[in-house]
């Protein structure tokens, strides 16, 4: 009995010896697993992220920073909407910034962010981005993480295949996505085709100072203009458009602008129209549109309207714009670092299309033409393309590359980032994505140069990726590892807005760049309080100018008296401290705008127009010391009759 | 768990004492009697000792960049001009000369501090105030407001040292 009893414990304790085995065995190699990718992305305490993910900010107009892999948001940058925040597109400063020639518009759809290159490699001055919806390009210094420029784009709607570089940072080129009337006019709209204009603007960048001018614009056929990206290397001087809608229609494109069986990619071949328009070419129009400059010595933004601008009818410059026949209504068009390799994402179709940079060339030198339309030459689908990639995805709309060979494409409705080799088109890996994914970025992966560490992935949907948080939620973003044969998703965040494109620049180019604080003795502004000696009260008329410092933990002034109900009085206020994050903030009760958040060295100014007679504080939003709640001070508000004259002090 | 009748009967009395509390407070200012303990207050040293602003330390050199500084005889008025503008500037909001502003007045500093102390605390605010002894107690003395790095130069810490000498 004994001896039974023994072996039968025996066996049980061999079957709970194995099945722990196992057990076990699988747990810690999940765990292992999981735990090396923890490691991947965790950035311990104190230390800092390899790269800076600049994401674009969608419907909220602006730009998030990120760091990766850590998935950490270090800030918004402020670009076309108003940000109350700072108190951008709020203060007198700033308010010219947002100004556009429908007036002052406030905000934006942002999409595509572009880091400004030198030789087609990334070098960290600038990173541009476009405003979708009232068509403008921002331009946004990577020293001080400030938006510095913004120019409006006329002849234009729907500013979508828009803001990428070329490969020097000569131009910053914007494409339509709606065809308009040009010039806009009272018409009817079923009379588009045929009538209406595709503006593909080229606006150059200064190589000193990054300052923007719309140098031409080429009309194009009325086709929608849905992405671009610029030539490279070998392909340098031309860019290319993907289209959709040369069709023409003007309603339910939906189901009529996925008639045509291929539609069009548009190699432009901008240095032949620079040199044309350099030689007088080009038609100069009358327009209106807003360029917007914001400079860092005075801090303030001023906006000038443009009234002309200069056209390039594409038919009138022989050899300069081609059509490459891509099917089914190319999303994305991406240019492999080599420069040859010019990738349409039929979005409608499971296939990529690959288009020879080399086999266009000589189709062109060949003549190998398949008619045209409105003047332009469309050359032969079979004698441009270099291969297809058999996916089995479906919905492909965005390719970037890690410079080792391998481009990765994004696939919406298959929920998918596909790993394909560029010149074999075999797949090599899929993933999924959690869902359905729009764009992708490789750090670099727009460029000569990638940095192919990491590919992340846009979402355009959620559902249950974070803990539910009503119907609104954060967008998610997966990150990658893509140093491997297969993919591996080793993270998962959240991402503010609605991020559509975003670039990647490794932390060690532009980190030492930062800069820190404003150098007062560099501050420029007109109505800068430099000494405390020159903080004043002053009145013209019924506008009063309060010229105001601040210091760990005071105004000066911090009493002011001889206001009026009806008075404007604006605020100009000097951030006098000198060391690396000592932001100081103002607030002032029921100001209208907004409050506003002074760099080191900074002058902001905020207009307030008291209503009501009555003593009203104002204070400091931004912890600043042990003293802060002490940051504060009133403003008596006298009646409009009041004979009460201007006074102002400090600790008297 | 029971409630015993004597605390609710306290948390009453509570309850009254802070209705009458409010009807107080609509006098206009108030006053502090500070209330006679029986305890004998132990003298704590600080009440005795002098001031750290008025503490006379001719052989702390502080920490920081400048280690060792000897003036010459005379003023250098120039150098003292141009200390001015930079003190005014970057300093005055908190400093105001011939009296006790945000932190001390810089009038006779050389008599109680080492230049190099003096220049040390210019360039060096961080880590005077959380290791040197006397800039320690400044820190106390003036209220926790801390001395701001105001990022100057040497050369300019130095031009305000000269000011200083006008003073």
């Amino acid at each position: 009995m004994k001896k039974i009893n023994y072996s039968i414990l025996a066996l049980l304790g061999l079957v709970m010896v194995f099945t722990g085995c196992n057990d076990s065995g699988k747990k810690s190699s999940n765990g292992a697993l999981s735990s090396n990718n923890a490691e991947k992305v965790y950035v311990a305490p104190g230390e800092q992220d390899e790269f800076y993910a600049f994401m674009s900010g969608g419907y909220s107009g602006n730009l998030t920073v990120y760091g990766l892999p850590s998935g950490r948001m270090f800030k918004e940058i402020p670009v076309f909407s108003q940000f109350p925040t700072s108190g951008y597109g709020y203060s007198e400063e700033t308010k010219p910034m947002l100004n556009t020639s429908f007036g002052f518009v406030p905000w934006d759809d942002s999409h595509h962010p572009d880091i400004s290159q030198t030789n087609g490699e990334l070098d960290g001055r600038w990173i541009f981005i476009n405003g979708n919806n009232t068509p403008r390009i921002a331009r946004i210094s990577l020293k001080t993480f400030e938006t510095e420029e913004i120019i409006e784009l006329p002849n234009s709607a729907g500013n979508h295949s828009s803001s990428f570089i070329t490969e020097n940072t000569e131009y910053v080129v914007a494409g339509t996505r709606f065809s308009v009337p040009v010039p806009q006019r009272d018409m009817p709209i079923n009379e588009y085709k045929g009538n209406f204009k595709g503006a593909l603007s080229f606006v150059s960048v200064d190589p000193e100072d990054g300052r923007l001018d719309l140098k031409f614009q080429i009309m194009m056929p009325g086709f929608n203009y849905d992405l671009s990206h610029p030539g490279r290397g070998k392909s340098h001087g031309w860019f290319f458009f993907t289209t959709y809608n040369t069709e023409e229609a003007n309603s339910l494109l939906e189901v009529n602008a996925s008639q045509n069986d291929k539609d069009f990619i548009a190699a432009i071949n901008w240095k032949k129209i620079e040199e044309y328009v350099n030689n007088g070419g080009g038609t100069k129009m009358p327009a209106n549109y807003a360029h917007n400059v914001y400079d860092e010595g005075t801090h303030t933004a001023t906006s000038t309207m443009k009234k002309e601008v200069l056209t390039v009818d594409p038919t009138k410059v022989p050899g300069a714009v081609y059509f490459l026949p891509t099917p089914k209504s190319p999303h994305g068009c991406d240019v492999d670092p080599s420069g040859n390799y010019i990738i349409g994402n039929g979005k409608l179709s499971a296939d990529l299309t690959v288009h020879s940079f080399d086999r266009m060339l000589a189709a062109i030198e060949g003549k190998k033409f398949d008619g045209e339309a409105y003047g332009i030459p469309i050359l032969k689908f079979e004698d441009v393309l270099a291969g297809t990639v058999k996916s089995g995805g479906l919905g492909p709309l965005h390719t970037e590359f890690d410079g080792k060979g391998n481009a990765y494409t994004t696939f919406f409705i298959s929920s998918e980032v596909v790993k394909w080799k560029l010149g074999t088109w075999e797949v090599i890996d899929r993933k999924p994505t959690y869902y359905s994914v729009g764009h992708l970025m490789i750090p670099g992966g727009n460029s000569a140069k990638p940095f192919g560490k990491y590919v992340v992935a846009m979402n355009k949907i959620t559902k249950d990726r974070y803990l539910p948080t009503g119907p609104e939620l954060e967008h998610s973003a997966q990150l990658y590892d893509i140093t491997g044969d297969k993919m591996e998703l080793i993270y998962d965040f959240p991402t503010h807005g609605e991020p559509h494109y975003a670039a990647g620049i490794p932390a060690e180019i532009l980190a030492p760049k930062s800069q820190k604080i404003y150098k007062l003795a560099e501050n420029k502004h007109p109505m800068a309080t430099l000494g405390v000696n020159d903080a004043r009260v002053e009145r013209k008329g019924n506008e009063v100018h309060v010229y105001m410092a601040m210091i760990r933990s005071h105004f000066t002034p911090d009493n002011i008296e001889g206001i009026k109900v009806g008075d404007k009085v604006y605020f100009h206020i000097t951030n006098h401290e000198q060391d690396f994050d000592v932001p100081h903030g103002f607030a002032m009760i029921g100001a209208n705008n907004s409050e506003l958040l002074i760099m080191p060295g900074q002058t902001k100014s905020l207009v307030w127009e008291p209503k009501e007679v009555g003593v009203w504080p104002f204070y400091c939003t931004d912890f600043c010391s042990a003293l802060h709640q002490e940051m504060q001070g009133y403003v008596r508000v006298s009646p409009a009759n009041s004979n009460i004259d201007l006074s102002w002090s400090l600790g008297e | 768990m029971k409630i015993p009748i004597g605390s609710l009967a306290l948390l009453f009395s509570l309850l009254m004492l802070s209705c009458g509390g409010k009807e107080e407070k609509k006098k206009e200012g108030f006053s502090v009697r500070p209330q006679k303990t029986t305890e004998k207050v132990v003298e704590t040293p600080v009440a005795t000792e002098t001031k750290a602003s008025e503490r006379i330390d001719l052989t702390n050199k502080g920490i920081g960049p400048v280690k060792s500084l000897t003036l010459d005889a005379t003023v250098d008025a120039a150098m003292a001009a141009k200390g001015k503008e930079v003190y005014d500037q970057m300093c005055l909001a908190c400093h105001r000369i011939g009296k006790k502003f945000i932190g001390p007045a810089p009038n006779g500093v050389l008599e109680r501090r080492t230049p190099e102390w003096v220049m040390n605390m210019i360039l060096n605010p961080q880590e005077m105030v959380t290791k040197d002894p006397l800039a320690k107690d400044l820190l106390t003395e003036f209220n926790g407001s801390p001395m701001a790095n105001q990022g100057l130069t040497e050369e300019q810490a130095r031009a305000i040292l000269e000011y200083f000498r006008t003073l």
